[in-house]
């Protein structure tokens, strides 16, 4: 079946079997490898990409169901060289060990802090996280990062006010 | 070092006799002129192995490290250790970069390639840091002697007044300066040395011992690193292998007509493997469910039998090896007033790395190449040249960073697997294993039972140890605290499922059983547990970090709630010095870790920033044992092989105070810190339950339902 996906901005013709994953869309066919197989049911959080802004698993999200939304994916997430506060302030909190669920962490994160507009708290981001896994245990850096991250975000946003 | 024995034997590491052939590396070619600076094999290598018979006597032929310096100044250096997510890839630049007096940036380290990198036996044992970074400092070390060799000839002066520093050879007499890039600049050196320079000590380290980013961070915030499982080559397919029934299955039939008639389709039988290619993954998915294959399967031991088989099935320890004994335990315990006999176990559970086994195979003219994530390159190489029947040399082995491993990783069968099928295929093929079969088909930590009978006086001095530990393991089996009359054995047994080993080996087993027997021990003899701990404790840098530990946690202190607990543990592994402090809320049935406080001493400290994250990261891992991790089976089947039905710690439990104490103790040698800070966990919050609720839990995991009904 052949399907129209839109992808950090660019357009891919695609033909494939509409059950398809979009992980292995994204993964095989567009050779967009940052985004990661972690476990293919939706329980890890290792896969998650952006549908018009909203975080789901890509691994359990039909390739079709992503047709005519906006799918954003880690590659797509910084501004040329100038990475996204999420992604800057992981960097900067070295908020990994391995790496492996940093793509799908980071982009859970960009979906929450895109949408909170107060001041997030502790508990309100490990609710929203609770679904990534990192197995090497990096939690705490993690949720200092988001912390980090919101604080730029919102400096950004009054800068523009 | 007979913890490295048991653990070297433990792995089954066939002893390589790598003689080294430099030719065939061309590394001129391959970055340029400059130089090549060797350092021959000595005994730092038969240090790592162990194992007798594993002696390089030809020096110089068989080299142990290397690094280029190229007419650009640019540093390459050549490891076979492999980054697994512990930052050995920026720690061990960092030890370069340190010797050598070069910029951090100016180094690339080339890691895990069995092609270019010195053979390495594996990245195990937290031996990256005192064994390859001695190494490393060692081969730049000498690099920096030879450029001010170069420089001194070069302006006719002695070198003992010439300085090393930010890449340039300098005399503080006549203000001349010379770049690295500039002494090498048009040559093709090799040298190859095999003296032992003298190293930078820790003290006036300057890179080394600071908390330098991880190198290569942007690659893995902007998805851009390629793991194994990203890997991509041209034309390559998509593998996938149909998985017996249960363990130890053989194939009876096997009707592959329907998988075939799918588009683009190659279905491999060879013996009791059966696999597929197809050109994409979900048609090699339907290929796979197509297949109608038939297994037989044995009867299996399941789990509610398990630990009655492992004590019925026990060999005798092996003298020596799996056996410490001093003075007379029966003698010291007929005499004493109080004894205590407890039995501990623990479960099999899942290494769970979020990057599943995965490898990319490659054949191209008899040739062999193969991208994995493997703790152990050389041997997943030796294990493919001896799966089809190849010379070694034909065979190569690259290890992208991996998406973790904490000692699952050591083995090849994805690896195999790969290459068998894209032989078959003829075309590179990418196979990635699924959670469940990585929840299967891998190995699993061992599980164990561990029996314990001691005893001391009233005062608080133990008179007697007796430990046996049935399958587990032998690692940190042998007690830090002073007993005269000790007996400690480690019995082999029949494992029903597949193991092997897990970060810190049965030292999680061992530290549990140990430091809940001295918890006990104190409760019964009225004594705090820490203070019990410190009157039968010599060594000064264990009594060093259960004190730094104990007063930041503020020991002693009263607890917030009736229904809080506090639990310490501690002991040596690996050299490494690990003291834990936990706090638990137990409320209607439900453990929750609010705080812990570890005080760890490795040596001196290369990243503390790394470690830190090590540190930290191991705890929450830790917790994952301890509290609710468990693979359940039964008859040769995997009953949980699902991350819904096998819990991992996840953001809510993540105690919400973690603090680390880093002891840096810079008068003594660098030890490794990947498996040690993860095994104090258990025990101190074990202690803390029974502290919170007087409940005493004797096995791992210790609350996988919440706290028992108390009958």
């Amino acid at each position: 079946m052949a399907l129209t996906l839109v992808v950090n901005g660019s357009q891919h013709q695609v033909d494939v079997p509409p059950d398809e994953p979009l992980l292995y869309v994204l993964r095989n066919r567009l050779e967009l490898t940052g985004t990661k197989y972690g476990c293919g049911e939706g329980q890890c959080g290792a896969c998650t990409v952006l549908l018009d802004g909203n975080p789901v698993r890509s691994c359990i999200t039909p390739a079709s169901a992503a047709t005519g939304k906006k799918i954003t994916t880690i590659e797509g997430l910084a501004n040329g060289e100038h990475l996204d506060p999420v992604q800057q302030a992981f960097l900067e909190a070295e908020a990994f060990q391995c790496g492996y669920c940093t793509p799908g962490m980071i982009l859970s994160a960009v979906a929450l802090l895109r949408k909170s507009k107060t001041k997030l708290t502790d508990k309100e981001i490990i609710a929203h996280m609770n679904g990534n896994i990192c197995r090497c245990g990096t939690y705490g850096r993690i949720l200092e990062a988001i912390h980090a991250a919101a604080n730029m975000s919102r400096s950004t946003v009054d800068a523009k006010r | 070092m007979r913890s490295v024995d048991r653990e070297a034997l433990q792995h089954e590491v066939t002893p390589l006799q790598h003689g080294f052939d430099l030719a065939r590396r061309d590394f001129f070619k391959l970055l340029g002129g400059g130089m090549l600076v060797c350092v021959a094999a000595g005994h730092a290598v038969s240090q790592e192995s162990g194992r007798g018979g594993f002696q390089r006597h030809d020096m110089p032929n068989t080299l142990d490290s290397w690094l280029h310096i190229g007419e650009n100044g640019k540093v390459t250096v050549f490891t076979g250790k492999v980054e697994v997510g512990q930052n050995a890839r920026t720690s061990l630049a960092q030890q370069v970069a340190e010797e050598l007096r070069v910029p951090l940036d100016s180094i690339s380290m080339i890691m895990g390639d069995t092609d270019l990198t010195p053979f390495d036996m594996g990245t195990f044992g937290s031996r990256t840091t005192p064994q390859m970074g001695s190494q490393l400092r060692k081969v730049a070390a000498s690099a920096r002697a030879v450029l001010i060799q170069m420089a001194a000839e070069q302006w006719q002066v002695p070198e003992a007044g010439l300085v090393a520093e930010e890449g340039e050879v300098r005399d503080p007499k006549s203000q001349k300066t010379v770049s690295y890039a500039d002494l090498t600049h048009g040559q093709k050196l090799m040298k190859v040395i095999a003296a032992e320079p003298p190293l930078t000590n820790p003290k006036d380290w300057k890179i080394a011992g600071s908390g330098i980013p991880k190198r290569d961070g942007r690659e893995f915030v902007t998805g851009a690193h390629k793991y194994a499982s990203d890997q991509i080559r041209p034309g390559m397919l998509y593998g996938k292998v149909v998985r017996p029934s249960a363990f130890h299955a053989k194939l009876s039939s096997c009707d592959t007509s329907a998988a075939e008639k799918l588009p683009g389709v190659t279905v491999i039988r060879d013996g009791d493997f059966v696999g597929v290619t197809a050109p994409d993954l979900i048609t090699a998915e339907r290929a796979a469910e197509a297949l109608q294959a038939k297994w037989d399967a044995p009867q299996q031991v399941s789990e509610k039998d398990l630990f009655e088989h492992l004590k019925s099935t026990e060999e005798k320890p092996t003298e020596g090896r799996d056996q410490i004994v001093k003075g007379s335990v029966e003698q010291a315990r007929s005499g004493s007033s109080k004894t205590l006999q407890q039995t501990y176990t623990v479960a099999y559970i899942a290494h769970t790395p979020l990057e599943p086994r995965a490898a990319v195979a490659e054949w191209n003219n008899g040739k062999l190449t193969v991208w994995t994530g493997t703790q152990r390159p050389f041997a997943v190489r030796d294990e493919l040249a001896s799966a089809f029947h190849m010379q070694e040399e034909n065979v190569r082995v690259l290890m992208p960073d991996t998406g973790s491993a904490y000692g699952g990783k050591h083995s090849g069968e994805a690896a195999i697997e790969c290459a068998r099928l894209a032989k078959a295929a003829g075309k590179p093929v990418r196979l990635v294993w699924t959670r469940e079969e990585e929840f299967t088909w891998a190995y699993f930590r061992p599980a164990g039972v561990i029996e314990i009978k001691s005893a001391a006086n009233p005062d608080g001095t133990l008179l007697s140890w007796e430990f046996d530990n049935y399958n587990s393991g032998p690692a940190g089996m042998g007690t830090p605290y002073e007993v005269s009359n000790q007996r400690i054995e480690f019995h082999p047994a029949d494992s029903p499922l597949r193991q092997g080993s897990y970060r810190g080996l049965a030292a999680t087993a061992n530290f549990f059983a140990r430091e809940s027997h001295m918890d006990e021990l104190a409760h019964e003899l009225k004594i705090d547990p820490l203070e019990f701990r410190l009157k039968n404790l010599k060594d000064e840098r264990l009594r060093g970090v259960f004190q730094a530990a104990a007063e930041r946690f503020g020991w002693g202190k009263d607890k917030p709630a009736k229904d809080h607990g506090f639990g310490i543990a501690g002991g040596i592994e690996k050299n490494g010095h690990v003291a834990t402090c936990a706090e638990v809320a137990v409320e209607k049935g439900q453990v929750k870790v609010v705080r812990v406080v570890e005080a760890f001493d490795c040596g001196a400290v290369v990243n503390p920033q790394g470690l830190r994250n090590q540190i930290s990261g191991a705890i929450v891992q830790g917790l994952g044992g301890a509290l609710f991790e468990a693979i359940h089976f039964e008859n040769g089947r995997v009953l949980n092989p699902h991350l819904a039905g096998y819990r991992v710690p996840r953001f809510t439990d993540l105690p919400p105070q973690v603090d680390v104490v880093l002891v840096n103790r810079k008068d003594q040698p660098s030890m490794g810190a990947g498996e040690t800070p993860l095994v104090g966990i258990a025990p101190a919050v074990a202690n803390a339950i029974f502290n919170a609720t007087g409940v005493r839990l004797r096995s791992l995991p210790l609350v996988p339902k919440g706290m028992p009904a108390v009958s």
